[in-house]
């Protein structure tokens, strides 16, 4: 079955969740784009979109036509080819408007399983449990085509896991999108030993389509993205640890001091509590609980985040894509304090003057610094990041050690994703960091030799 | 070729800001002020110059798209807002698509010469925020002919017209060289802006500004031949000036040395439906330029301060074509050399030009008019230049569409 063929039919099982959501719109713009080519004319595409929630099920329809239509307004040059031969739309106006219904009418929204009857294609983005997850593609396996491929957004579990679980005989395939799925670029594509070489070329395509950049990864738990970020939020807490007891900080005192170094001298677009918070507290915790469970020798788990989300500090977003406060308190989406657990409240930045002894407690920058946003586009990024961290290298301030210990670390981690099979290189696992996290340069790199060989240490 | 009967007198020359992308002031998802603020702010502007508001005598709008970007027609009666003093006069709105304000200025002066008003109060505006860029194409694009070029047109309709012109000049004159040359425009265009509080490029702060000019074009998101620097941005803003005879200035209470003179003007329409004779030429604007210098009775030589209606750089470059300040596809020299440039042979868009200072599309030819009396009378809102004495005249080119209806003034200082 060709993949025009799959996608007349397809189901997203979670559809009005965060991932969810971005990925039935990126599905209903590819349907209705193939719906217009001339060549698919007698074909009709459905898009079943299935949630539990009632409700949220209703907002998705808003989200989608929101959506749909910005992304129209983007793509008005193309569009206006497409729709070329309708006498009857003529302005950019007339265009979007009727790519959006085009979009819209391919949609199915259900609160049943049942609605999926049929599919030939299944994206899965419901919550990260696996026996939920297994259970419901049970189900689901006895509706669907014979033939269908299931598309797993799963951040941790083994692909392997739900495959055997549900008796799929390799018609899964791990591809999980980065939050948000239709704007990020980057795709993990996981798949196993047993995996159906057809099943992967389909989500290759697919990925083509949607206009993806695919970094394959090997189904190991966390993956390449999660790997990384995991072992990086479990660096930062025991860095956290160690400021309290060699600084003498406390821990909301510490947990900043991290944040900002993560940010600002690793010239990441995010410091890495912000980050968790992005992702969610609670979520962060429930990856490295799946990972634990599925890595021998390995634990991955930090009481900071179990404090944290047990006192119900949780982060994430609001439906609008506003950051909800987490381990941080955000005004206007920036930082603008730490929760300090001992206290029950956050510790704003703007109160007295601690965060500026904290920052002159840290030291200068060190010369060459420039934010990650200026670097971003700069076409002499890496000249200018070498130059950078060559100085960081010399340079001796609290913050400047920290940084480099976090750099070796961070490398520490790339080079064991690619040990222990989960990356074919090294060059992937940094594909997926720029890509996916947006930082600058990937984990392993060049700069750390600068500042291990000229220091002799990382502190 | 009808010559004025008449010395006719332009004074209380106002701009309000160019409000759009690129001022810091700016923000699109913030409530911002509307068409009566902006029409009361330049007309007041203009009024508090003169005696007595009760002293002007009629007064002429001029705008294009307000019906759509903002619902709403019968804009003389809008006018009334400025001053009370206005209502029950006689008042009218002109439109002429992005050479309306060219349009308002020469029904102005008409007016005054007819001998029925002695002063006219002469206000453009345009207030284009209101929608999103792709949906501000659809509504510019009315300036082309709907019926037969909308469809097949470009969903960025206007940059794509003047895409095409990029294109045949860059393929008759050379690509490199009329494609630096637009990059040029820009960084001029940018400085000059700069030096004005009220453009909506003052803020601009790339360090290279040629190098932005030199973006390469992307076909597929935009258009082939320009890129987002060789267009002037989506502007809020209104210009006013007033146009009086010798008995309207002393009625105003204004000094003769506090106005210019309109020595000539070019008035010149051509078909709607039709495409452009040959893309490399302003024909329409040519004419309009050559009938305002035979009325004045002057030559490129005597322009001491030109405004061109620089809607995107290619424009700007085959207006000076068109107007004759330099041969046929000898642009793009005469711009790298810089002559264009505040000390150069002839002074252009002092304040920026539609690209630096902004289009307020319905108001742009009436910015023009203002520039140049504010400028010769020493009162400029930007940098201030010598005008050469050998040179007391200004030139302005107010163009709708695709050099379709353009408007040409020549103005003189008062000595």
């Amino acid at each position: 079955m060709d993949l025009d063929t799959r996608l007349e039919n397809v189901a997203v099982l979670g559809a009005a969740g965060k991932m969810g959501s971005g990925i039935a719109l990126l599905l209903a713009q590819e349907m209705a784009t193939a719906k217009l080519k001339p060549e698919n004319k007698d074909r009709t595409y459905v898009l079943h979109v299935i949630d539990v929630n009632e409700e949220a099920l209703t907002g998705l329809l808003g989200y989608l036509r929101a959506q749909l239509t910005k992304a129209a307004e983007k793509s008005i040059v193309p569009l206006r080819e497409l729709y070329a031969d309708r006498d009857d739309l003529v302005e950019n106006y007339d265009v979007i408007a009727a790519f959006v219904e085009d979009a819209l009418s391919v949609l199915r929204p259900s609160t049943t399983l049942e609605a999926a009857e049929g599919a030939r294609l299944v994206f899965e983005a419901i919550i990260e449990n696996e026996g939920i997850k297994i259970d419901v593609l049970t189900k689901l396996d006895k509706l669907v085509d014979p033939d269908a491929y299931y598309l797993t957004n799963t951040s941790s579990i083994p692909i392997k896991v739900l495959d055997e679980g549900v008796g799929l005989g390799g018609r899964i395939v791990g591809y999980h999108f980065y939050n948000p799925p239709a704007v990020q670029r980057l795709l993990e594509l996981i798949t196993t030993s047993s995996t159906k070489p057809d099943a992967v070329e389909t989500g290759r395509e697919l990925a083509k389509r949607l206009r993806k950049k695919v970094f394959p990864a090997n189904d190991i738990a966390g993956f390449i993205g999660n790997g990384h970020f995991m072992r990086d939020i479990l660096h930062a807490t025991s860095e956290v640890k160690r400021l309290m007891a060699e600084e003498s900080m406390s821990e909301a005192e510490a947990v900043y001091v991290v944040n900002k170094v993560s940010q600002d001298l690793l010239v990441r677009p995010m410091g890495i509590f912000q980050l968790v918070d992005y992702v969610g507290v609670d979520v962060c915790r429930f990856i490295m609980k799946v990972m634990t469970e599925h890595i021998d020798g390995e634990t991955l788990r930090d009481d900071l985040l179990d404090r944290m989300a047990d006192g119900g500090v949780l982060g994430g977003q609001y439906a609008s894509g506003a950051q909800k406060d987490g381990v941080l308190k955000y005004e206007k989406g920036r930082p603008a304090g730490v929760y300090d657990l001992s206290k029950g409240g956050y510790a704003l930045f703007a109160d007295g003057d601690w965060t500026s002894k904290l920052d002159e407690k840290l030291g200068g920058p060190p010369d060459g610094l420039a934010p990650w946003r200026a670097l971003l586009m700069d076409p002499k990024k890496d000249d200018k990041l070498a130059a950078y961290f060559g100085n960081l290298a010399t340079t001796d301030t609290l913050g400047a050690g920290l940084a480099r210990a976090y750099l070796v670390r961070s490398k520490e981690i790339g080079e064991k994703l690619v040990a222990d099979g989960v990356a074919e290189s090294a060059d992937v696992v940094n594909g997926v960091l720029t890509n996916g996290f947006y930082h600058l340069y990937g984990p392993v790199n060049e700069y750390v030799e600068l500042v291990t060989d000229k220091v002799g240490g990382t502190r | 070729m009808k010559n004025l009967t008449k010395p006719v007198y332009v004074t209380a020359g106002y701009n309000t800001i160019s409000l759009g992308t690129g001022r810091k002031e700016f923000h699109p998802k913030k409530p911002r002020p509307g068409i009566e603020h902006y029409i009361k702010e330049a007309g007041q502007g203009a009024i508090a110059q003169v005696n007595d508001a009760a002293n002007i005598d009629e007064g002429v709008v001029s705008n294009f798209m307000a019906a759509r970007f903002n619902k709403q027609g019968n804009l003389a009666a809008v006018m009334p807002m400025i001053d009370p003093s206005l209502e029950y006069k006689p008042l009218v709105r002109v439109e002429g698509a992005c050479g309306s304000g060219g349009l308002g200025l020469v029904t102005a002066a008409k007016t005054v010469l007819s001998g029925m008003a002695d002063s006219v109060l002469a206000v453009g505006f345009e207030v284009q925020n209101t929608v999103k860029a792709v949906y501000g194409a659809d509504i510019l694009a009315g300036a082309g002919h709907y019926v037969t070029q909308r469809k097949s047109g470009h969903a960025y309709f206007f940059p794509a017209k003047f895409s095409d012109r990029a294109c045949a000049a860059s393929e008759k004159f050379g690509a490199e060289r009329t494609r630096e040359a637009m990059a040029r425009w820009y960084e001029r265009a940018v400085l000059n802006a700069r030096q004005c509080p009220k453009a909506q490029e003052y803020h601009n702060s790339i360090e290279d500004l040629y190098a932005a000019g030199m973006t390469p074009c992307n076909a597929n998101a935009f258009c082939g031949h320009i890129n987002v620097y060789d267009c002037s941005k989506v502007s809020d803003g209104a210009s006013a000036v007033i146009f009086a005879s010798e008995e309207g200035l002393d009625r105003l209470g204004v000094d003769r040395k506090d106005a210019v003179e309109l020595v000539g003007y070019g008035q010149v329409v051509a078909d709607i439906s039709k495409d452009p004779e040959d893309q490399t030429k302003l024909t329409t604007s040519a004419r309009a330029v050559a009938n305002a210098m035979e009325m004045a009775g002057v030559t490129p030589k005597d322009i001491g301060m030109l405004e061109v209606h620089d809607c995107f750089t290619i424009g700007g470059m085959l207006s000076l074509e068109a107007a004759g300040f330099c041969g046929y596809g000898e642009s793009p020299d005469f711009v790298a050399a810089g002559k264009t440039a505040p000390d150069g042979e002839v002074p252009t868009n002092l304040s920026g030009g539609l690209i630096g200072y902004g289009h307020y599309t319905g108001g742009t030819g009436v910015r023009q008019a203002a520039d140049i009396a504010m400028q010769f009378t020493g009162k400029p809102d930007g940098q201030s230049i010598e005008i050469d004495s050998s040179k007391p005249y200004g030139l302005m080119i107010s163009m709708g569409g695709n050099d379709r209806t353009v408007v040409s003034c020549v103005f003189r200082k008062v000595q």
